[in-house]
């Protein structure tokens, strides 16, 4: 094993040791001890991938087995690394983000009994995540992905006495799973038609595979295998109709919602599906369907972020709205937007979380937009870092989400894929709506009145829907008089650690991940699609791209969206009042959420808790027990009953039937003669 | 390879053993009874050892043979031999059986040396069916086996345990009657010969293939047990003491699986292969329906019991598909099942110890009171519902891509399982473990000790060291598993 080689297994398993030690010896080593080993462990997961990264730009890639899991048939099972610019630009992400998170964690959790159980969490979090995006095989992809929905489970339900939490946990676990199907029949496929789980391997056979029709049903091979990986996306990326569980999720403490539903997990579908390039290269239907799903949750998940209350839910929402933008770009080639956009959201997105958290601990667990107002004064740095971080999310130029979510729109509008008008409508409106909800969380949390330190209204008479049925010992907010106040180092260093990259990381790596050779020969763009190619002809620089960024309509459309926003929450509080009466409907759907929950709730848990009764009852208890066994031991015991009356047990009955017996052998024997 | 005939010490050491535990007498003696018991069970363990280290992993052949005559005038011996099929169940009852004793040691405080020595004895004659070559000597220690279990149910269980008692036996012996006559049939066909290998390579009509098939489906199929054949698998887990289900679920429905790997397939191969659409559809009822029937099950035993059948499901599914990946699936199912179910009712069983209930709904918050155990109940819960990095996984795994192969629609519904064994496994943990405490009794429970810690310690670590390291598994079944395969292929007609 060479150094390197030594180095790409230090990686994953150093948060591995670290969530080893804070797990299962987190009593004696104490919490200082927990966040000490565990914080080690990322930062040495960090350094150590940017020595890799460094390696990697040296044009050092590696692909190669660490062990073999299991043979089987024809089929060879392994557990291996594919370290290449995807990989490292990955590994970068998930350490950095996931060090950061740690750090902020000392300072949310401090209170909290469970405090090592927690370090323990996210460090296998880490380990888990890093082990989904450093495998050169589905099966470790698989993996991956499960183990990373187990810590997310085990972390939404985090506490585990609240109702909601335990309800969430399980309900995220469940469509995940149902994610999962897809996934492990799309896998299924690559085995039995190519043979092998390994990447590079099934990737050379890829027009061997699209020349193909699967036997039985006789679809194309290639469109059913892309299609069933995506189904595994749309679980874990939160795409419609699979996204119920996110806004859910946001019961777990803040600190795994900025890194495992926000900044990571909830990305691994965009990786999957940017990895899978060579094959989703090979079928435009499945690309279109991708491109369908991304738009749909882009722009319709954006409304329900405007109806929210609670800070958490908005930028819950806004994440759902962003994994459509970067499933849009999967769908029109641009796979490179795709992962570059991810790689912005998850620092801006991460830091508005962590914003968020902030500004919950400065409100002692209060979550209400509607109690907030005015923070700015008490809070400046969470104040600052969230303007930036909101900048970033509704695109402003120069900002990093500008110039990912710029080259998307770019993309959807040089497309010709079938979707791809219906996509420039979403996403062209989608960067109104961000704006608008953005803008409307941040006046309604720093500015205008301050809102705070009266009563808790809000909750008392708030029963019509679950986001506010939330425990009293995680809710007490502020008592009245009493002024919020700006959190320890702990948490706003590492807003300004992120706030700098959401700021900045846009401007400095566009060129190269775009339109340089940063992806080259990893992500493969088909010559029938048209990819970035129309826009790189077009670039000349992020300053210019910036420049001409404010000539543009998504430009316009965000700044609509803030001063709407603006006039809206801040001159005008009595308009969106009015608006919420006069359109009573539309509302009533957003806040129910297009009723997706209600739906599932009745006919996927109800219907299966009702086929499982029927089955149940009359299948096993009335008709294979009732009928079948007990009623044969009924026969038996009925035709034995009906015999022992003759069993009398009087001489003179049984000689008179030994009498009658004799007589008729006795004829018939004569007869026969 | 030495001469010490390992078969015969796994199969007597047990049962000698368990006499000698029986001899201890009253519960007076009731500490002796179970230091033996252990000693008994360590030393079966430790002579199975070398049958897994020193098996030649290259070849399909029978193993560690031995071989005297036994009644010669009917040409029946005692004929014991291992292959890669069946040599991981010899290990693995071995290894169970010394998490019983475990498991008994405090609970069962009344005829402690006849509870011990009826597991140790139904350990070795288990044994002997994993290891007979012998139709007879594999038909007598099938029987057998019953009388233990029977016993143990009926003696040790619960307060319905008579009806639960008689239910297994009534069923299992029905089933197994016509197994007899298909063995004395083949002896006729076989021109006076027992020997299961020789019947391998009997060639056979239709019809009687058709037949014996049937005789020997009814057998295995209760024993699986297979929908419809099913019912009295609950009514047993629920009346039997913990350790009585944990051999049930993690070694007894084995035999059955077993049964149809070497006498089914290869013995008539042409019926096999024509059933083998009907096994399907079998299989995948007991899939779908058996876990939507768990998922509304309100006794924590229950829906073990029923998630063992669904499971078990799996394991019919990888056999009838003929291909090697779904078969190796099916077999390392069986192994992941006996762990991990065994643990799922050695979790319940520590729950039932301090709260003499199994309802779900006496349950909630555990967790606040018992984390320690929690944490244990999780992992086999995950395991229990195929998540990677557990033993659970792998078999599901490679019989979805088995059955890919096979048909696609065949995977789609075997795949559901995902989606409803993580829905009904974790659901009952929700509302054990999670949420408020739920009463003064769960308020008051005391986690578990260091001899609880022990066992379900010792089975975290068997379905973890399964899951990431699969490969020793696997490796030794590839050669029969082939073998088996090969010979399936060719018609006997």
């Amino acid at each position: 094993m060479t150094d390197m080689q030594k180095l790409y297994l230090l990686v994953p398993l150093a948060p591995l040791a670290g969530a080893i030690l804070a797990g299962l010896f987190g009593k004696a080593i104490g919490r200082a001890g927990a966040h000490i080993v565990t914080i080690l462990g990322v930062a040495v997961a960090l350094v150590a991938s940017v020595v890799i990264f460094q390696d990697v730009q040296a044009g050092n890639t590696f692909n190669g087995t660490v062990y073999t899991w299991m043979k089987s048939g024809n089929l060879t099972f392994e557990v291996g690394f594919l370290i290449d610019s995807l990989t490292v630009m990955m590994m970068l992400v998930v350490t950095f983000v996931s060090l950061m998170v740690h750090i902020y964690t000392i300072g949310y959790m401090h209170e909290d009994p469970g405090y090592q159980r927690f370090f323990s969490y996210i460090s296998l979090f880490t380990f888990s995540m890093l082990m989904l995006v450093m495998s050169n095989n589905f099966l470790q992809l698989f993996f991956g992905w499960e183990a990373v929905g187990l810590v997310s489970y085990l972390l939404i339900g985090f506490w585990y006495e609240r109702p909601t939490a335990i309800y969430a946990n399980l309900k995220a676990f469940l469509v995940n799973r149902v994610g999962d199907f897809g996934f492990l029949l799309g896998i299924g496929l690559i085995a039995a038609y190519a043979g092998s789980l390994n990447y590079a391997e099934v990737f050379a056979k890829g027009s061997e595979l699209a020349a193909q029709d699967m036997a039985v049903t006789g679809w194309p091979l290639i469109t059913a295998i892309c299609i069933c990986l995506f189904i595994g996306a749309m679980g874990k990326s939160a795409q419609v109709p699979l996204h119920v569980w996110l806004p859910d999720s946001m019961e777990g403490p803040t600190p795994i919602s900025a890194l495992i539903h926000a900044a990571t997990m909830v990305t691994a579908g965009i990786f999957m599906v940017a990895r899978m390039s060579p094959l989703f290269e090979l079928s435009d239907v499945a690309l279109s369907f991708v491109l369908v799903i991304g738009a749909t949750t882009a722009l319709f998940m954006g409304f329900l972020g405007i109806v929210q209350n609670d800070v958490k839910r908005v930028v819950a929402y806004s994440t759902l709205s962003q994994l459509g933008y970067m499933t849009v770009a999967l769908g029109v080639s641009a796979y490179s937007a795709a992962v570059f956009h991810l790689m912005t959201h998850a620092f801006f997105k991460a830091l508005l979380f962590l914003g968020a958290g902030s500004v919950i601990i400065g409100m002692h667990h209060d979550q209400d937009m509607r109690n907030m107002g005015g923070l700015w004064k008490y809070m400046p740095i969470t104040w600052i870092t969230s303007l930036l971080g909101s900048l970033a999310l509704i695109g402003f130029p120069f900002f990093a989400g500008f110039y990912s979510k710029d080259s998307i729109i770019e993309a959807v509008h040089a497309s010709s894929i079938p979707g791809a008008g219906y996509a420039l409508f979403c996403v062209l409106a989608g960067v109104f709506v961000t704006a608008f909800y953005s803008f409307r969380m941040y006046f309604l949390v720093f500015h205008g009145k301050e809102r705070f330190g009266n009563n808790h209204g809000h909750h008392d008479h708030e029963g019509d829907h679950d986001d506010e049925e939330v425990s009293a010992d995680h809710h007490h907010g502020l008592a009245p008089g009493q002024k919020p106040h700006e959190s320890p180092w702990v948490v706003t260093l590492p807003l300004v650690l992120l706030a700098i990259p959401s700021v900045v990381i846009g401007f400095f790596t566009i060129e190269p991940m775009l339109f340089g050779d940063w992806f080259k020969g990893v992500i493969h763009v088909g010559s029938n699609h048209v990819g970035l190619s129309e826009l790189a002809a077009n670039f000349h620089g992020p300053v210019a791209m910036a420049l001409h960024g404010v000539q543009t309509a998504p430009f316009w459309l965000a700044m609509g969206g803030v001063v709407l926003a603006w006039f809206f929450y801040m001159v005008r509080p009595d308009i969106p009042a009015a608006i919420q009466r006069t359109f009573r409907p539309v509302h009533a759907l957003l806040e129910n959420k297009y009723f997706f929950d209600r739906f599932n709730e009745i006919v996927f848990a109800g219907g299966s808790r009702l086929i499982g009764k029927g089955l149940w009852k009359a299948g096993d208890q009335a008709i294979i027990d009732g009928i079948a066994v007990n009623g044969t031991a009924k026969l038996v015991g009925w035709v034995a009953q009906i015999s022992r009356l003759f069993q009398t047990g009087h001489l003179y009955q049984y000689a008179f039937a030994m009498i009658i017996g004799v007589f008729i052998l006795l004829t018939f024997w004569f007869n026969l003669i | 390879m030495t001469g010490m005939p390992f078969l015969s010490l796994a199969i007597w050491i047990p049962i000698l053993g368990g006499l000698l535990v029986l001899a201890t007498g009253s519960d007076r003696n009731a500490p002796l009874a179970r230091s033996l018991s252990m000693l008994v069970a360590l030393v079966g363990f430790a002579v199975t050892i070398p049958l897994f280290t020193q098996f030649d992993a290259s070849s399909s052949a029978m193993q560690f043979s031995e071989f005297l005559p036994w009644i010669p005038r009917f040409n029946i011996n005692y004929h014991l031999g291992v292959d890669g099929i069946s040599v991981l169940f010899v290990l693995l009852n071995a290894f169970i059986t010394i998490m019983v004793v475990m498991a008994g040691w405090q609970v069962i405080q009344e005829k402690v040396a006849q509870y011990m020595a009826a597991f140790l004895i139904m350990s070795g004659l288990m044994n002997g069916i994993f290891s007979a070559l012998d139709g007879i000597l594999f038909y007598v220690f099938f029987e057998a086996s019953l009388i233990p279990l029977y016993l143990v149910i009926g003696i040790w269980g619960g307060a319905n345990r008579v009806y639960a008692a008689i239910k297994f036996f009534l069923y299992t012996l029905l089933g197994s009657l016509l197994m007899l006559i298909a063995l004395l049939y083949l002896f006729m066909q076989a021109g006076g010969s027992f020997s299961i290998l020789d019947w391998h390579k009997l060639p056979l009509a239709m019809p009687a293939q058709t037949l014996i098939f049937w005789a020997f489906l009814i057998a295995f199929a209760v024993k699986v047990p297979m929908w419809p054949v099913h019912t009295w698998l609950p009514d047993a887990h629920v009346e039997a003491p913990t350790g009585g289900s944990v051999v049930l679920a993690a070694i007894a429905l084995k035999l059955g699986a077993y049964g149809f790997l070497r006498f089914s397939l290869p013995i008539v191969p042409d019926a096999s292969q024509a059933m083998a659409p009907m096994m399907i559809a079998l299989s995948l009822v007991a899939v779908i329906y058996i876990g939507f029937v768990a998922l509304v099950q309100t006794d924590m035993k229950k829906l073990v019991a029923y998630s063992s059948i669904s499971h078990m499901g799996f394991v019919t599914l990888g056999f009838f598909m003929f291909n090697a990946i779904g078969l190796e699936g099916a077999l390392v199912q069986m192994i992941s099942h006996g762990f991990v179910s065994g643990a799922m009712f050695l979790c319940i069983g520590v729950l039932y110890d301090r709260m003499h209930t199994r309802n779900i709904a006496d349950y909630g918050g555990v967790v606040k009171t018992m984390p320690k155990f929690a944490a244990f109940f999780m992992l086999f819960a995950m395991a229990n519902a195929g998540l990677p990095g557990t033993s659970g996984f792998i078999g599901e795994f490679m019989v979805v891509l088995g059955a890919v192969q096979f048909n696609f629609w065949v995977a789609f519904a075997a795949a559901t399982t995902l989606i409803l064994g993580a829905a009904y496994t974790l659901w009952m943990y929700k509302r054990v473990v999670f949420g408020v405490v739920g009463n003064s009794h769960v308020a008051e429970l005391e986690d578990i000790g260091a001899r609880e810690f022990a066992f379900l310690g010792i089975l975290a670590l068997c379905v973890l060291a399964m899951g990431l390291y699969p490969f020793p598994f696997t490796e030794v079944m590839h050669a029969s598993v082939n073998e088996l395969l090969r010979h399936v292929a060719v018609s006997k007609l």
